[in-house]
């Protein structure tokens, strides 16, 4: 089970994400994203990551596609908070977490 | 060599049944103490065998899977997965990072890549029309008594 929350700061949409996201709670979570992607068309989308517990190769095909939507609607997709468990899971797919991006600016 | 302790169970190939899976992998090793992050690992790599037996092993229909947990001397874990379904007919190509035959909008073809990362070792057997059967097999390590 896994649920998402959405909230808007001017022109950026962050959307929560909360629970195990594996392809049973993908397709839900998939059909929201794109509902807000679609209606709210927001410069930027930052999926927060923080409340998953856990994320298996499904959840990367969620966040490749959205990443896709995005790109045809002109926003820029960003993800922050991963947790380590889902950070391991997005390095082997070759995604990077914003935190991991500012660490290596920061370098 | 014998295992210490074994379980099995079998389960209809719904994709509510994968949290299940996870669910029973996690209860199952509790005494075992894991770490976090092996723990983790395990609960990933049955997530992606049980997720593929529901998506390309039954396309049409709803079939068994059937899981063993067992757990050998010196904290080797196997774990099988096992389908009737309508199997791999080209193994080696189906274990290739981002392979997929499923929708490529929405399917990363990572699941085995994933297997392979967080586990000491895969091995996955398929006959075409009979079904597959994938071992995954990890060891714990110790914990330094507190």
């Amino acid at each position: 089970m896994a649920t998402v929350t959405f909230s808007a700061a001017g022109e950026t949409l962050y959307a929560y994400l909360a629970g195990e996201i594996d392809h049973d709670a993908a397709q839900s979570l998939r059909m929201q994203l794109d509902d807000a992607l679609v209606s709210r068309s927001p410069r930027t989308l930052i999926i927060d990551l923080g409340g998953v517990g856990f994320m298996d190769s499904s959840g990367v095909g969620l966040i490749l596609g959205r990443q896709r939507c995005a790109r045809v609607l002109g926003t820029t997709l960003r993800l922050q908070h991963a947790p380590a468990q889902l950070q391991k899971v997005l390095r082997l797919a070759g995604i990077p977490c914003m935190e991991n991006i500012e660490k290596e600016n920061a370098q | 060599m014998k295992a210490e302790n074994s379980t099995r169970i079998q389960f209809d190939s719904l994709s509510s049944n994968e949290a299940y899976a996870r669910g029973v992998t996690a209860a199952f090793l509790a005494r075992y103490d894991p770490t976090v992050p092996q723990l983790a690992d395990l609960k990933t790599a049955v997530s992606e065998a049980v997720t593929n037996c529901i998506v390309h092993a039954y396309p049409e229909r709803i079939g068994p899977v059937c899981m063993t947990i067992a757990v050998y001397p010196d904290r080797e874990v196997h774990i099988t997965i096992t389908d009737k379904g309508i199997g791999i007919p080209n193994v080696e190509q189906a274990m290739q990072p981002l392979f997929t035959t499923g929708n490529p909008e929405e399917r990363s073809g990572l699941g085995f890549a994933v297997m392979q990362s967080f586990m000491d070792r895969v091995k996955v057997t398929s006959k075409p029309g009979k079904g597959t059967k994938v071992l995954l097999v990890k060891r714990l390590s110790r914990r330094e008594p507190t």
